[in-house]
């Protein structure tokens, strides 16, 4: 196993609304004995503002979190669309800076999804975590096209005792959120959330999951205002061994 | 951001509010969606995609290069070449060609760029009729609508709706039965291919080397109308043009494939100028219209010029989840779904068209299916960096103040963490009395009200991660060797 040190990367969404998706990613590291640090003064990677036009404004908090992450030995996070941006978005945000531009590239090439880390990078396929119900997974637009991560969260998934994998239909279709598209066109926003919806709730599973917050606090949001049965959990608390219906206790 | 009112926002509406168009996009894209992706998975040759976007990259780059050994070849089998550089100069050509041969009916092959340029009112408006050939876009035309695919024009119609447009427009007994419908279609449009002064065709593709145009379709309507009528004239993208047979052979596979799963469509009609003594087929006169209209721009701008690249295959419809729920009405522009996102706003104003600049997720669909790998995502985000600054290159003005404003002081804030922190305390705070029962926020004012009209929001936790860090993990954890020696 790598013997580096994990700096971890809180997206502004577990780190204000999710904090138990982050501490669940705690849990697996100590568990795998895995070293990590917290680098302080985290806010936005930047995402909302590039993805809405924004680029000089995206470019500033790229820039906040290189000078942050630069001396890092890895950086892993629990949200696919956020290490996709700071993959192939912040060199391009900084194409006309050829400095900014390497330092860039040097820090996306060490930055790692969470459930990409652990399979491609330190070679676990089983976090050793006990869960009992039946799972399905969305996959993340930004991590399964953006990534090719698709296969890393099912292999860990697959080797949780207990747990039982449904495949939800469509499982790689966007649930709608799209940042600021989720609030400028709600109402195709909630269609598509709604269709995705449908699809979980036809696996019959106990709970959805994913490795993408975003993506699971607009499903989180519709389910909660259907008062439909699902439970949303992040994949990082299902690996740390999260109790069904004690999502947020772990 | 979308006004409340937009036209997008509004049409999507009531594509969503549909269920009959909810179910026809539902076969739509289950069918070729799916079915496209499967293509391109298991296709034998996997390097054909890369492949023809290069070639299409390249004929681009060399663009007067090819176009002009495609006119000089058409001019040298007798056909006429018209450049218009504008919307306006192709309708004008083409008038005076229905003028000069005292044109009284036209016959039309299915074409996107007839109607982007909107050459069918300006011949109305002559005393000339028009008659749409293919059965889709006849059924758009008796019915006053408009297309809601490339491929499939009438996708938002039933057979029920169709039938009664037939009973009511062509005089026949009521009848939901699509044999029966195409057949009646078929003898209506007979006599009108059989009477017609002159076809009106789009162009498919265009091959610089061997000097002709070609026109896929399935009906067989539009070799109809290309070899019936005495005049000939095809209005062409100026994109649409290979340099060999050879990219041809390849670019048509790929289309088809893209279109309707298909090795090939049932027709290919490969068109080089007028009918002559040795080949006495065909129509006396063949004009080609070869169209700009916005295009030298586009191609002009190296941040857009992929978008030139595409085949009009309607792939990216057949798998775009925002299209898939709001169909292709809401788009208001001859192009819609992904492409038509793009590209509407290049040809007619980014401004005018901010809404479908800003009405997708960027979920990356679009790209994966198509047939030439474009990245309309990357080209959207693009779109958006004009309107979110503006742009004098494309004569767009900032489009949203009050946005750029929020974004201003968002990067404020994110650059700075302890104001970031200090704000979240105080959102934290404001946000009590909004919390319900079931711990969650379940209305919200202003801009933000577009999440809770439709959804719930969890709260901002009691501890944000960094407050639990300095608590609880900051001091009593495995130190990380590194950290550790620093320590030291």
């Amino acid at each position: 196993m790598s013997g580096k040190t994990v700096s971890l990367f809180i997206q502004c969404l577990v780190d204000t609304m999710f904090p138990e998706t982050g501490e669940a990613m705690i849990t697996v590291f100590d568990r795998l004995g895995i070293p990590y640090d917290y680098p302080k003064g985290q806010t936005c990677c930047g995402q909302p503002a590039f993805n809405s036009g924004y680029q000089q404004d995206a470019a500033a908090a790229a820039k906040h979190f290189i000078d942050l992450f630069e001396d890092a030995e890895v950086i892993v996070c629990p949200s696919g669309s956020c290490v996709h941006m700071v993959r192939h978005h912040y060199p391009d945000l900084f194409a006309d800076d050829p400095a900014m531009h390497s330092r860039a590239l040097a820090v996306g090439a060490k930055t790692y999804e969470f459930t990409q880390y652990l399979v491609d990078e330190l070679g676990i396929v089983d976090v050793g975590s006990d869960f009992t119900g039946t799972v399905t997974y969305h996959d993340s637009c930004h991590l399964s096209r953006g990534l090719g991560i698709a296969e890393q969260p099912r292999t860990l998934l697959g080797n949780i005792q207990g747990l039982e994998l449904i495949e939800m239909k469509d499982s790689d279709t966007c649930c709608g959120f799209g940042g600021t598209f989720s609030v400028n066109y709600p109402e195709i926003s909630t269609a598509m959330a709604d269709e995705k919806i449908d699809n979980i709730l036809e696996t019959n599973a106990e709970v959805v999951t994913g490795c993408d917050i975003s993506c699971l606090m607009n499903i989180l949001g519709r389910v909660s205002r259907r008062e439909e049965g699902a439970q949303v959990l992040h994949i990082a608390q299902i690996l740390a061994g999260a109790k069904r219906d004690q999502g947020e206790k772990i | 951001m979308s006004s409340p009112n937009s036209t997008y926002s509004e049409e999507a509406k009531k594509g969503i509010a549909s269920p009959r168009l909810q179910a026809s996009l539902h076969n739509l894209q289950h069918r070729f969606g799916k079915g496209a992706m499967d293509l391109w998975a298991n296709m034998e040759d996997q390097d054909m995609r890369r492949r023809v976007k290069k070639s299409r990259m390249k004929n681009l780059a060399h663009l007067d290069i090819v176009l002009d050994e495609l006119a000089e070849k058409v001019r040298a089998r007798g056909g006429n070449i018209y450049f218009a550089k504008t919307a306006q100069d192709a309708i004008d050509y083409t008038l005076a060609v229905a003028r000069k041969n005292k044109v009284k009916r036209v016959v039309k092959g299915k074409s996107m760029t007839s109607m982007e340029i909107g050459i069918d009112p300006a011949l109305e408006d002559e005393g000339i009729e028009v008659v749409e050939t293919d059965l889709g876009e006849y059924i758009i035309q008796l019915a006053g609508d408009t297309p809601s695919h490339i491929i499939a024009p009438c996708i938002h119609m039933d057979r029920n709706q169709i039938g009664k447009l037939f009973a009511e427009k062509l005089g026949i007994d009521h009848t939901n039965d699509p044999p029966t419908l195409t057949m009646a279609a078929r003898k209506a449009l007979r006599e009108k291919l059989l009477s017609a002064d002159m076809g009106l065709t789009g162009c498919n593709l265009a091959c610089a080397e061997t000097g002709h145009i070609s026109l896929v379709s399935n009906e067989g309507n539009i070799r109809m109308s290309t070899t019936m009528p005495p005049v000939h004239v095809a209005l062409m993208g100026m994109e649409r043009i290979v340099a060999t047979l050879e990219e041809h052979r390849e670019t048509t596979q790929l289309l088809t494939r893209g279109a309707a799963l298909q090795k090939l469509s049932t027709y290919v009609s490969f068109i080089g100028g007028p009918s002559s003594d040795d080949d006495p087929d065909g129509p006396k006169e063949f004009h080609l219209v070869i169209i700009d209209n916005g295009r030298s721009k586009i191609l002009a701008d190296p941040e857009f010029r992929e978008v030139l690249a595409c085949i009009r295959c309607g792939a990216c419809l057949n798998i775009c989840p925002v299209y898939g729920r709001i169909g292709g009405h809401a788009y208001n522009s001859t192009y819609c779904g992904p492409i038509g996102a793009v590209v509407t706003p290049l040809l007619d104003g980014i401004n005018k068209h901010a809404d479908l600049c800003k009405g997708e997720t960027l979920c990356g669909a679009c790209k994966d299916i198509c047939p030439v790998q474009i990245d309309l995502p990357r080209m959207l985000a693009a779109l958006r960096h004009k309107l979110a600054y503006g742009s004098d290159r494309w004569n767009t003005k900032q489009h949203n103040p009050a946005e750029a404003y929020t974004f201003r002081i968002w990067r404020l804030l994110v650059t700075k963490s302890s104001l970031y922190q200090y704000l979240i305390k105080i959102a934290r705070f404001f946000q009590r009395p909004f919390v319900t029962k079931n711990h969650m926020i379940r209305k919200m004012a202003g801009i933000a009200s577009g999440w809770t009209d439709g959804r719930d929001l969890p709260p901002i936790a009691p501890k944000t991660f960094a407050e639990l860090w300095e608590e609880k993990y900051s001091k009593n954890r495995p130190a990380a060797p590194k950290a550790a020696e620093e320590e030291n």
